[in-house]
Order: C-alpha cells, then sequence, then structure tokens
C-alpha cells in the first residue's frame, strides 16, 4: 500500500467562527494517528466551529467515524457545529452513519478473579461446582442402574449389535497399543528392578517385583488409563456431537430413551473388554519382563515361570482382575455423562472431552488407592 | 473510494474447474463481477454455490481456471499481495464464523488490531459503531457469540467482514434461518451499506426475495456452469431448471411482492 496520509488543521475564521480544516485520506489506515489528536482538540467554549472537509480525497467508515465523533464531542461541549463542504460521494455514507447511532463502546469482560475477592469467591464457585457435580453424576450412575435393572428384566430389550460393536471399538482395536505398552512398561520394571537388586545380589526378587507390581496393580492401572484415553473421550465426542445435532433430542422424540440406546451398550462392551484387556495386559507385561530378565540377567524362561508360582499368592491375579469391572464402570460412565453434558455448540465438545478423560482418570486412580486399604485390611 | 471504470470487472473468473473425488462441480466456468454491483448467485442443491464463493477468496484450489481479482491473479500471487488482498475484501460465513472465545466486539477487532496500529480505544469505538451500523444492540459488543441469535450472529458477522472497510463483501447465504421480517431487514441492510459504502456484494442465496429486492444481476449455477443476466433476462430463460425456479410459486409470489413495493414507493 502507499503511504496515506491524513491531516487537520484549526484556523480562526472572520466572524469569531473557528474553521477545522481536514485534508488528505481519512481512512482506516490513518485513523490511529489522527485519534489522539482529535481527542485533544482544544476550542474554546461557546465558539461556533466549522468542519471543512474540502479537502478530504478519500473517506472511509473510519474516517467517517472520527468526523462524527469530533462533530459530537464538540457538540456537547456547547460548540455550534457544521460540516461544511463535504463531498457529494461521501454524503450516503455519514448519513448512513448517523442512522446507526452513537453507541458507547462495549466494555470488555474482565475475568472476576483478578481481584482479591472475585479469587475466593471464585474458589468457593468451584468448590460448590464440584459438589454439585459429583452429585450429578451420581445422579447418572442410579439412572443408568435403573435401566440397566430394567434390561436384567427385560433381556430382550438389549440391543445386541451395539453392543457388539462398541466391544470391537473398545476391545478388540485397543488390542495393539495396550499390548505395547503393556510389554514395554514390563521391559522397564524389569530392567529397573534388576538394576536395583542387583546390588544386593537379589536378582532373582526381579521376577517377583515384575509378578506382584504387574499382576496386582500395573496391568489394570496401565489398561484403564489408555482405555479411559481412548474409549472414555470416544464415548464423550461421540454422544457429544450427538447432542449438538440434536440426536439425543431426535432419539427421544421418537420415544428412545437415550440412556438405553447409547450408555447400556457402551457400559456392557466395556464391562467385558476391559477384564480381557487386563488378561492380555498382564500376559504382555509378564512377556516383557520375562524376555528383559533372559536378556540381562540371564533367567530363562522356565526358572522365570517356577520363580513366579513361587512368589505369587493364589489371590495376586484376582486382585487385579477384580478391579477391571469397576474401572470399566468409571470410565463408561463419566464419558458417556460428559458427553450428554455438551451443549449445544461445537467447543463445548471438545472441553467436555478433555474434562471426560481427566476425570476418568483420576477417579480410577483414586478408587484404586482405595481398594489398596481394602485389601491391606482385609489383609490380603 | 475510488471508483473505478464503470464497466471493469472487479472480479474475472475464467475457465474454472472444480473437481471432488470423481463428481465434477463446474466445468469451465466463466463469470464477471462487476464494481459497485450487488450479484445473486443461485443454483439446486450441490451445483457448488459455496464452492465457487469459497475459490474466488482463495480458500479452495480449483483444478484449473484463473481468478483474477482488481485485475491480478490470486493463484500467482506473493504472500504479501495476498494480505493486501484479503484486506479489501470481507467474507460472512453461514453462521457468522465468529471466535467463540472472543466477545463480538473483540470479533470485530481482530482484523483492526491485525493490520493496524491504533489505541485500544478508538478500535472499541470503532467496534462499537460498525455494530450500530449493522444494527445490533449496544450491548451486543460484550456478549460472547453463544449468547447471541442466529440472526444476531449474522450481523455481528456482517460487521467484522465489514470491519477494514473493504471493496467487495462476499455473502455466504445471509438471510438462510432468518425469519422473514429479519431477512427483509438484512436486505434492506446490505442494500443501504452498498449504496453508502459503494460495496460490490457477491452474494450466495436461496431467498427469491432477497434475488428480487438487491440484486442488480443473477448468476444461475445450471450444467456445471454459469448463467448470468439481469433478473428480467432470468425470468425469458428457457432452462428448464432456471423456469422452474424463477415461475414456481414461490418466485412468482416473489416477483408479485417486489412489483407491490416498487409500487407503493417509487424510488
Amino acid at each position: 500500500m502507499a503511504a496515506v496520509t491524513a491531516t487537520f488543521a484549526l484556523a480562526e475564521e472572520e466572524g469569531g467562527s473557528i474553521v477545522l480544516r481536514a485534508a488528505g485520506e481519512w481512512l482506516v489506515a490513518t485513523a490511529g494517528a489522527l485519534d489522539e489528536r482529535l481527542r485533544r482538540l482544544e476550542v474554546p467554549r461557546g465558539r461556533s466551529v466549522t468542519l471543512d472537509l474540502a479537502a478530504v480525497e478519500r473517506l472511509d467508515t473510519a474516517g467517517a467515524w472520527l468526523v462524527l465523533r469530533t462533530e459530537h464531542d464538540l457538540a456537547a461541549r456547547g460548540n455550534a457545529v457544521e460540516i461544511k463542504n463535504l463531498h457529494a460521494e461521501f454524503a450516503p455514507l455519514l448519513a448512513q452513519l448517523r442512522a446507526g447511532g452513537m453507541l458507547a463502546p462495549a466494555r470488555h469482560p474482565r475475568p472476576a478473579h483478578h481481584t482479591l475477592i472475585g479469587f475466593i469467591a471464585r474458589i468457593g464457585e468451584i468448590t460448590l461446582g464440584l459438589f454439585a457435580r459429583g452429585y450429578s453424576i451420581l445422579s447418572f450412575f442410579g439412572l443408568v442402574s435403573i435401566t440397566i435393572g430394567t434390561l436384567v428384566l427385560h433381556p430382550r430389550r438389549l440391543r445386541l449389535t451395539p453392543v457388539v460393536a462398541q466391544m470391537e471399538q473398545t476391545g478388540v482395536n485397543a488390542l495393539p497399543i495396550v499390548g505395547l505398552l503393556s510389554f514395554l512398561i514390563g521391559i522397564v520394571l524389569a530392567y529397573q528392578g534388576a538394576d536395583q537388586l542387583r546390588r544386593f545380589g537379589a536378582e532373582i526378587y526381579t521376577v517377583d517385583l515384575l509378578g506382584v507390581g504387574v499382576l496386582r496393580e500395573l496391568g489394570v492401572l496401565m489398561t484403564a488409563i489408555i482405555i479411559a484415553g481412548r474409549s472414555g473421550s470416544a464415548f464423550t465426542a461421540q454422544i457429544g456431537t450427538m447432542r449438538v445435532n440434536e440426536e439425543v433430542d431426535a432419539l427421544r422424540t421418537l420415544g428412545l430413551d437415550p440412556v438405553e440406546v447409547l450408555v447400556t451398550p457402551r457400559l456392557i462392551a466395556l464391562l467385558v473388554t476391559l477384564p480381557m484387556l487386563t488378561l492380555f495386559s498382564d500376559f504382555m507385561g509378564l512377556l516383557g519382563g520375562a524376555l528383559m530378565a533372559w536378556n540381562s540377567l540371564d533367567i530363562t524362561i522356565p526358572q522365570f515361570l517356577a520363580e513366579l508360582r513361587y512368589a505369587l499368592s493364589n489371590w495376586t491375579f484376582w486382585i487385579g482382575l477384580i478391579k477391571a469391572p469397576f474401572f470399566a464402570v468409571i470410565i463408561a460412565l463419566i464419558g458417556c455423562y460428559e458427553g450428554f453434558q455438551v451443549s449445544r455448540s461445537a467447543e463445548s465438545v471438545g472441553r467436555l472431552t478433555t474434562l471426560s478423560v481427566v476425570e476418568a482418570i483420576f477417579l480410577v486412580i483414586v478408587v484404586d488407592a482405595g481398594f489398596s486399604i481394602l485389601f491391606s485390611l482385609l489383609q490380603i | 473510494m475510488t471508483a473505478g471504470e464503470p464497466d471493469e470487472p472487479i472480479i474475472r473468473v475464467r475457465g474454472l474447474v472444480n473437481r471432488f473425488a470423481s463428481e465434477t462441480v463446474h466445468d469451465g466456468l466463466d463469470l464477471d463481477v462487476y464494481r459497485g454491483e450487488v450479484l445473486g448467485v443461485v443454483g439446486g442443491s450441490g451445483t457448488g454455490k459455496s464452492v465457487l464463493l469459497r475459490t474466488i477468496v482463495g480458500l479452495n484450489r480449483p483444478v484449473s481456471g484463473t481468478i483474477e481479482v482488481f485485475g491480478e491473479n490470486v493463484f500467482s500471487m506473493s504472500e504479501r499481495e495476498r494480505r493486501d488482498l484479503d484486506r479489501r475484501w470481507g467474507v460472512l460465513f453461514q453462521d457468522g464464523a465468529l471466535f467463540s472465545s472472543l466477545t463480538v466486539a473483540q470479533n470485530i477487532e481482530v482484523p483492526l488490531k491485525e493490520y493496524f496500529e491504533m489505541p485500544r480505544r478508538l478500535m472499541d469505538e470503532i467496534a462499537a459503531f460498525k455494530l450500530g451500523l449493522v444494527g445490533l444492540p449496544e450491548d451486543a459488543g460484550a456478549k460472547y457469540p453463544s449468547q447471541l441469535s442466529g440472526g444476531m450472529r449474522k450481523r455481528a458477522g456482517l460487521a467484522r467482514a465489514l470491519a477494514l472497510d473493504p471493496e467487495i463483501v462476499f455473502l455466504d447465504e445471509p438471510t438462510a434461518g432468518l425469519d422473514p421480517i429479519a431477512a427483509g431487514d438484512f436486505d434492506r441492510l446490505i442494500r443501504d451499506l452498498k449504496s453508502s459504502l459503494g460495496l460490490t456484494v457477491f452474494m450466495v442465496t436461496h431467498d427469491l426475495d432477497s434475488l428480487f429486492a438487491i440484486c442488480d444481476r443473477v448468476a444461475v449455477l445450471v450444467g456445471k456452469k454459469v448463467r448470468v443476466g439481469t433478473l428480467e433476462d432470468q425470468l425469458k430463460d428457457n432452462d428448464p431448471w432456471i423456469r422452474s425456479y424463477f415461475h414456481g410459486p414461490r418466485g412468482r409470489a416473489a416477483a408479485q411482492s417486489d412489483e407491490a413495493t416498487r409500487v407503493a414507493a417509487p424510488a
């Protein structure tokens, strides 16, 4: 763009009138420079002012705004203002702008928590919100339980096709990622354990560490976290998208219960697949550990298995597996619940999907800690 | 506004071909848009009205063909020229496409901030009076797009499109989803802005009333090409689609009401 210039100058006219001669190109590009000077315009009160626009070559809405604002400001201070020599081609523009009216600029919303009281209020808000949320999730859990109850009484109403489809998506399709990550965790655990235990000459206990660690905790926890990230988020996104498109409302008007149609297949599918994935994860974790032990500690596979049998109690495997259905319920419930929280904007789908993953993982770990306390009380 | 030659095309599309997968949407399409006119673009579903708009503003790269805006080929431009060109047009997307994380006023200030050094206060003032220009109430500026109705979002989108005083505005179905009163208001708004700001308007629409009320010329997409002419020309056209479009019950009704208003308000 070529350099554009806009100027104005004040002059005294005979007859006591003051003339403001504007010249050049009054455009959005030059408005910034003109603005400050026009605002600080020094005109004695009570005198009449003429805005002479004869030398204005170009005028756009921003420039016209400055003219109108100046006129308005001067008039507000008691000066009689007159616009003169306006080019005919600019007249409709000025008329249109006058018709739009003088609006006060919008005040930008300031986040309330920038003040101390606002900050404290925000803490309270979040705390109350947390309770309301917990209550709401519990209600949803109740709703789902009732639906499951009716399904148990009327098993024919169970939709098998979506259940199988969900099992494929959450189970079969998750096998590679769950398997690979568990395998790697097994390797890492065996390597770190061997490194530490070798100092005490107790390398063989790497097998115990691995067996107890993977079977009791890591297998099921890893699986639950991966599935929360993979399937829990998918639940929220799927149901959320349906909310945005009003598909959920459409279901209702067709006499279908959204919980029965959307939530139960996902919940049932995850209840089946998560324990199975845990089993797979346990196996892959031990496999990774065994290969690492063989490679770096010269513990052969038969030795490994013998030590494993010795290290594990009858309960070790089941303690891990028993947690899987609980985690499945948490993930499915949170995923679906957050999906239903989506409002009609696409933006909320993304926000709630993130929230659903964070919440699900958080609750999985909290519940896992709860199980640890329970098992230690039960002394198993 | 420096007016050019009255008959100089401001947009010149030549031999445009658009193809998606195996579906050919445009096949050798030619179109001229002249300075200061309101061009309505109509066509059946899937004839590529929006694709044409998106291609001209550079959001979609055609298979072949040239597009010249202000006499320069948009596909052989440098980044800089392209940015300068972007300043000279404004686009109103179907649902306004306002940035949802910003207030309406901040939405309008985005291009101002991007292109100009300007005091914050002046920017706020400009945003406020652009809102007035498109007929939004004073308190709309501080609201977020999600707090506005569909019609208000469109007006706000138009205010953003007009933020830099563009020479061309592209409107994608500006009256779709509006009630007839709001749609009529919008038509009037476009017409007023066109006459006061000297805008050239490229408007994709399905709204027969808009066509009759404000369009100087109408481009009809048929057979992967475009037929341009005044409304009178189109009404005489023998193409079966065009005939059924303008001479169907809705077309007739719109034509009649247009005549009625012209008689009522001789301007």
